[in-house]
């Protein structure tokens, strides 16, 4: 059997050679790449991201990325983000002062946490739905995170015929977004390539549906 | 559940070999770092850090090999130290694989360093370690310190976590000079003085013993606990300091 070939947008931010071994040892065929060419034929986008919301929404528009993923989506070619590579996917986040446009695929503000302690560092659990594919076979298990911004809410269509997403939760002294399955698009603010054993299970779940 | 309490092991790495020794002295061989990094994910560790005390900081230096190849295939983070003191050598480290990396005497010295590698990298990636002992000359009643503790700053400590978590880190790696290598359990006075202080999140180190000394460090305020040579030497291995833990606070197992 073929490995799926899976593309890791190299946008210059991300722990990229961490998320390519945990790929490959997850089963898929990985490349590093920003040329916009490799990453459209990729059976599967891998949208990394660490640091400022701005600066990564910014870095990937520049690229042109955002077009590619939009088109990527449209096709129903798979796109997962991580971290702030999920982050960005939402139609806002506000840092500090800063409020800034994100790729607008989920409506929904990126914001700090309200937390006394600051990022919300290490292991932590996901309460995902029934119907979670990404999640399937890894009930209770534990997920790296690093992250001090997060989105609490996501406005969803009721009108819309296609299916709303699959919305996972995670409690640090109050729930935010820990992942989202939305068709093609699936997104996790943990490090899957952090996660050990069940970071590479998440990860092979997310490929075998490629 | 909640966020877990995390347990940390620390490889003091010296040309490629895990060392271990009291106050970094009389340095024994504890084993390859590789091979002892992959046990301790084995049987559960969250987090795992490195500690290079070889004497050279350039790029042929064995630590890149040794983080390379932990992070080909040890999926946990991984945090780097020891001799970092540019935001240069921070992205060399960052690109070998190491998650993030600790910082000590070189942001003392200059700690607008602090800023540039957040700037550069995220604060996510900046531990900042504080080597501290007790000091009837500052106000807080401890004093911080370089070098393994051999040179004194006249710094106060909680000056120092001040200034620091304003400039922006990820996390402080907090090492107590007067418990280190002791056995006699970890500081608990320490913890308690600057987790009531500080909204960053604490690692406890220096003094692990024995497996009680682990929820005791947890229970004084620590968001994290660090031992080295315990492990090392088999005297606890990690799950029994994980099940004591979980006595009172949630662990990942």
């Amino acid at each position: 059997m073929t490995k799926p070939a899976v593309v890791v947008l190299d946008y210059g931010s991300g722990n990229i050679r961490s998320a390519q071994r945990a790929l490959e040892r997850a089963g898929a065929e990985v490349t590093v790449s920003s040329d916009l060419k490799v990453c459209a034929n990729a059976a599967g986008l891998v949208v990394p991201g660490v640091g400022a919301f701005d600066h990564c929404v910014a870095a990937v528009k520049k690229l042109k990325a955002d077009v590619m993923i939009e088109r990527r989506l449209i096709a129903q070619q798979a796109v997962l983000g991580i971290c702030v590579g999920m982050q960005m996917m939402f139609s806002q986040g506000v840092e500090g002062a800063v409020e800034s446009d994100g790729l607008g695929q989920w409506d929904g503000v990126v914001t700090r946490l309200n937390a006394t302690k600051l990022p919300h560092m290490g292991w932590n659990t996901v309460e995902a739905p029934g119907g979670s594919k990404l999640f399937e076979k890894l009930n209770g298990a534990n997920f790296y995170f690093v992250h001090s911004y997060a989105a609490t809410a996501i406005k969803t269509d009721l009108s819309n015929p296609i299916k709303p997403p699959i919305v996972s939760l995670t409690n640090y002294q109050g729930r935010f977004i820990s992942a989202i399955e939305n068709g093609p698009l699936s997104a996790v603010q943990f490090h899957p390539e952090k996660s050990g054993d069940a970071g590479i299970g998440l990860l092979q779940n997310w490929i075998g549906q490629l | 559940m909640t966020l877990s309490s995390r347990l940390i092991a620390c490889l003091d790495v010296a040309d490629g070999r895990v060392v271990k020794g009291i106050n970094f002295k009389n340095l024994q061989d504890a084993g390859d770092p590789v091979m002892l990094a992959k046990k301790y994910n084995q049987e559960g560790i969250d987090e795992l850090v490195f500690l290079d005390i070889s004497a050279s900081t350039e790029n042929r230096n064995p630590i890149f090999d040794v983080i390379e190849r932990t992070a080909d295939e040890v999926f946990i983070p991984l945090t780097v130290g020891g001799g970092v003191s540019s935001v240069n050598h921070v992205d060399q480290l960052l690109r070998a694989g190491a998650d993030k990396i600790s910082i000590n005497t070189a942001a003392i010295k200059n700690p607008n360093l602090i800023a540039e590698i957040g700037d550069r990298f995220g604060a996510q990636v900046i531990v900042l370690s504080i080597d501290t002992k007790r000091s009837a000359n500052c106000k807080s009643g401890f004093e911080l310190t370089t070098h393994g503790g051999k040179n004194s700053t006249a710094i106060d400590l909680l000056d120092w976590v001040s200034q620091s978590t304003k400039m922006g880190i990820g996390e402080i790696l907090l090492n107590s000079i007067d418990f280190d290598g002791t056995k006699k359990g970890f500081d608990l006075e320490l913890i308690k003085l600057v987790t009531q202080v500080c909204d960053s999140p604490v690692i406890a180190s220096g003094g692990a013993g024995e497996v009680n000394d682990f929820p005791a460090a947890i229970s004084a305020g620590a968001d994290a606990v660090l031992a080295a040579s315990i492990f090392h030497f088999n005297e606890v291995t990690i799950n029994e300091a994980k099940k004591a833990m979980s006595a009172v606070t949630s662990i990942r197992f």
